[in-house]
């Protein structure tokens, strides 16, 4: 699909923000200080399976802030998830997506904690059976039946296959285990309102799983969707535009996940932020991103994992009512897209399915720190340069700031085992192992 | 009221060189910057005893014609433990006026001590006399709080400060005269020195001021006589002096006699030890191995996503000849030179040295790759050593000097005990020392120990284990400080008596 067809369905779901309150304020009054975007009403939109009037920011509770007990464990701070779950419901978001897996499995009964404080007809639950290692039934019953317990719920809103790559894949994890038929017939008892699956993997895995459509009816699928991965997608992903038409012509709603690739699309260099502010500065550089990925109609909910209230905050901005992109604004980004992908920061989103390392490797927070100094151009590179003892300083010092020492890159020793969980397909060893001798040479100033 | 007393210039001068001094050597030991060094390292050079031992003679000279023109200001300015001295009895001065009196010299204890001092040097036992000598002292109690390494240091340190704030406080500088073979050895000298406070008979009205304030408790205003052997020069009796009766001036008694206390370069028992390996090596094998067994972290029957992996601390390996660094150039000559005054140790930017607990080479520093390794661009404590016991060394020299060479612990291997592919040993060694060969020894092909590239489809990377070439070997600990296996790696260095070329 191309710009073109994006928008014409772009212009369509503008025609579903009946509910939005439009209205530009046009008082000359000076502002005390509280931007005036944002003050309406959140964008909904409606599920054509169940009815459901979903708010199109959903929240990702994938990334829900972390503090230590008092064994120095993580743990998640469940005061803080209360604050962001009734200042997000309060605000109209009323879509929750968990994992078994996430946050060192504390997702669930965190989140679980946080809503059931609330009446449970005033927001959706998402969760997913994440039974990635062990393909057993006994396992993925297992899982099934904590989440209920974990969330404090008789029923799940939306039930996802967690993470499909393929056909094979899907017959290793539900076919030839008999989930896939138990959770259909879940479906019918009630228990479970939505089923569908979220994808990572190539586009022939894609149309396997569509062809799956017919006999199993996905009530919503779960894609990677932003204005990188609309036609650029890295690793093995497929390109989101494919996987975004394929859905729409079967009238399946699609939930997005990564419409800020963990950060990536907000943390960007200087003359990204630079253009981008240029055009509306008094918007975040994220705003951009997530009016991109609500715009197209079939959109149910983007997801975002608000770490920190003013997170949560800025997307209500872009959301509350969401102004969906004009042609012009999409190819702009689409140019920005572009010009981002001169610089070659490794595509991690620090969902950190890789961890924990075995071997104690913190790789999110190689990455990160590496993506960083990209996006300010604060690699050193050439000895020659007026700049290089400054930056190889800092870039050193720095490194031992975000990363301890004893979880750095020379520390991999190259056996693999988290390869299979990035879902972005990063080869992981490498990229640490570039990193490695990248911090060699420069630590040995024979840059 | 008291009456403003007018400052005198001879002593503002003391107490300001005083102070930048100390200053300086205090930020050199706290190794808060990598660059110090290179500015500031020539106060630690200009100590006495470091030029002594790294036969300065630059430096040893300096001091000594300071010493016979000005009389003891090294004492008082240089010195680091002179001036925490000083600054320590001006705090007891507060707190009681006049607080000295004359005492007649302790010359049995001095000269006594100081004899033992020299004896300890010739016979080669450094470490024994950097207990007393006062600039390791100072350097000891600096590194303590800045980077406690290991407690004996900080106790001897502690102990060291305890003495000398009791008697500072109450007495002035009573370590320095009775105790400090520095102090005993340039007060020979100072005895004779061209410049000297000299009181003036004719003015002085007997007030005894100058006498109770006297830090050294040298002057005897009765007599009317100043041991010059012990004071410091400090110039405070000249500013207590309302009838301004004594002066610092050009007052030349005799020639002065030389001083050779210089200590010769001594040989210590030779300590060979043959090679009883086998025995103790298989008990810490063994153990090694039980402990790697148990550290190895068990994967949850459900991945959960997210947080880290527990590492469990490196401990030290039991090692047949501890390693020294490079520059020290043998444990021969480290063992005679080092003062043990921590200041390679506060710098060391890799956290590789430590002192000693051995007591025969009593807080001496040595390397050890727990935290870190001898990185290869690193000289730091070449460049600090005031002593020679770490001679300066380039970064060249370095990469071919021999401090020791790696051993393969086949048992704590996590290629075989996890059975994962590794090879982090030889792929962070700088000379190239280390191979990987297959298990049964044979040479893979391609040499492609490294896992698939780009794609990632291919066959599983071989599982490699290491070979070690000892005669390329630097003994830097990359290797042992970079190996996944713990708490005991299994590729360790084994020290060298004695550092090569190769």
């Amino acid at each position: 699909m191309d710009r073109r067809d994006f928008l014409k369905k772009t212009a369509a779901g503008a025609g579903t923000l009946a509910l939005a309150s439009c209205g530009e304020k046009k008082s000359g009054a000076k502002a005390s200080g509280a931007s005036s975007f944002g003050e309406g009403e959140m964008t909904y939109r409606v599920n054509p399976n169940s009815g459901d009037k979903v708010s199109i920011l959903g929240y990702g509770c994938m990334r829900w802030p972390m503090k230590k007990d008092e064994n120095g464990r993580d743990i998640i701070d469940q005061a803080q998830v209360n604050t962001l779950v009734d200042y997000a419901l309060e605000h109209g978001v009323n879509y929750f997506d968990c994992a078994p897996v996430y946050l060192q499995g504390q997702c669930e009964r965190a989140t679980g904690e946080a809503l059931k404080r609330h009446p449970r007809s005033s927001y959706y639950i998402a969760t997913k059976l994440s039974n990635f290692g062990n393909p057993s039934r006994e396992e993925a019953m297992r899982m099934y039946q904590n989440s209920f317990e974990q969330l404090q719920t008789n029923y799940l809103d939306y039930y996802l296959l967690h993470s499909l790559s393929d056909g094979n894949d899907f017959n290793r994890r539900f076919v030839e285990n008999g989930m896939i038929d138990f959770l259909v017939e879940e479906r019918k008892a009630g228990r479970i309102r939505n089923l569908g699956f979220s994808f990572h993997g190539p586009q022939e895995g894609f149309d396997q799983m569509m062809a799956h459509h017919e006999k199993y009816h996905w009530d919503f699928v779960q894609i990677q969707l932003n204005y990188v991965d609309w036609r650029w997608a890295s690793g093995r992903n497929t390109r989101a535009d494919y996987l975004y038409d394929e859905l729409h012509k079967r009238n399946i709603p699609a939930v997005i996940m990564e419409p800020l690739q963990g950060g990536r699309l907000s943390k960007v260099p200087d003359n990204i932020v630079a253009r981008l502010k240029s055009r509306e500065p008094e918007k975040s550089v994220a705003s951009w991103a997530f009016r991109f990925a609500g715009t197209p109609e079939g959109v149910l909910t983007a997801l975002s994992g608000m770490t920190y209230m003013e997170h949560l905050q800025d997307n209500l901005k872009s959301y509350c009512p969401l102004v969906p992109l004009t042609e012009e604004e999409c190819d702009f980004l689409f140019e920005t897209a572009i010009l981002m992908q001169q610089y070659p920061t490794i595509p991690c989103n620090d969902c950190k399915y890789c961890m924990p390392c075995p071997y104690g490797i913190d790789i999110p927070s190689i990455f990160v720190y590496y993506n960083k100094r990209i996006n300010e151009s604060t690699i050193p590179t050439e000895r020659e340069s007026k700049a290089y003892r400054k930056l190889r300083k800092s870039f050193l010092d720095e490194y031992d700031k975000a990363v301890p020492a004893l979880r750095q890159a020379d520390h991999c020793i190259g056996c693999r085992q988290c390869v299979e969980h990035c879902p972005q397909d990063i080869d992981i060893p490498r990229q640490l192992r570039r990193i490695d001798e990248y911090v060699e040479k420069l630590k040995q100033d024979k840059l | 009221m008291p009456k403003k007393k007018k400052s005198n210039p001879l002593k503002v001068t003391r107490v300001v060189l005083g102070t930048l001094f100390f200053l300086a050597i205090t930020l050199l030991m706290l190794g808060v910057s990598d660059v110090l060094p290179h500015y500031l390292g020539w106060t630690a050079r200009l100590q006495f005893m470091p030029a002594v031992l790294a036969l300065n003679v630059g430096s040893f000279i300096v001091v000594l014609l300071l010493t016979i023109l000005l009389g003891r200001v090294y004492c008082s300015v240089i010195c680091p433990l002179g001036v925490l001295q000083d600054s320590i009895s001006w705090l007891g001065r507060r707190q009681k006026k006049n607080r000295y009196s004359y005492s007649p010299a302790k010359n049995w204890l001095r000269y006594g001590v100081l004899l033992l001092f020299i004896v300890a040097l010739v016979a080669g036992a450094a470490a024994l006399a950097a207990l007393i000598e006062p600039y390791s002292a100072y350097g000891r109690m600096v590194s303590s709080v800045s980077h406690p390494k290991s407690w004996i240091p900080a106790v001897v340190a502690a102990v060291t400060l305890a003495v000398i704030a009791v008697l500072a406080w109450r007495n002035g500088r009573t370590w320095c005269n009775t105790i400090c073979p520095v102090g005993s050895l340039l007060g020979l000298l100072s005895r004779f020195s061209v410049f000297k406070p000299v009181i003036d008979t004719t003015k002085c009205n007997g007030c005894m001021k100058c006498s109770k304030n006297c830090k050294a408790a040298c002057i005897d205003s009765k007599a009317h006589s100043i041991d010059y052997s012990r004071c410091v020069v400090c110039m405070d009796c000249l500013e207590q002096c309302n009838q301004h009766a004594i002066s610092y001036k050009l007052a030349l008694v005799k020639q002065p006699k030389p001083a050779n206390e210089k200590p010769a370069a001594a040989t210590s028992k030779s300590s060979s030890k043959a090679a009883k390996t086998d025995e103790g090596r298989r008990a810490f094998v063994v153990g090694a191995a039980l402990a790697v067994g148990a550290g190895v972290l068990k994967a949850q029957e459900t991945k959960m996503d997210g947080g880290l992996a527990d590492i469990i601390d490196k401990e030290v390996p039991k090692r047949q000849t501890r390693i020294t660094p490079p520059g020290s150039q043998s444990a021969q000559n480290m063992y005679q030179h080092c003062t043990a005054c921590q200041l390679c140790v506060s710098n060391c930017p890799n956290n590789v040295l430590r002192p000693s607990t051995d007591l025969a080479h009593f807080m001496q520093p040595e390397s050890s790759y727990e935290k870190g390794y001898c990185r290869p661009e690193c000289t730091v404590c070449s460049d600090v050593c005031p002593v020679g016991a770490i001679k300066p060394i380039s970064v060249e020299e370095k990469a071919s000097t021999q401090v020791g060479h790696a051993v393969w612990i086949r048992e704590n291997c996590v290629v075989l005990t996890d059975e994962v592919t590794c090879g982090n040993c030889g792929r962070h060694c700088p000379t190239g020392a280390i191979q990987m060969v297959r298990l049964d020894g044979s040479k893979p092909e391609n040499r492609r120990s490294e896992g698939s590239r780009w794609g990632g489809n291919q066959s599983a990377p071989e599982r490699l284990i290491p070979v070690i070439d000892e005669e390329r070997c630097i003994g830097c600990g990359a290797c042992e400080n970079l190996c996944p296996a713990r708490p005991f790696s299994a590729i360790y260095v084994e020290g060298h008596q004695v550092h090569k070329t190769v």
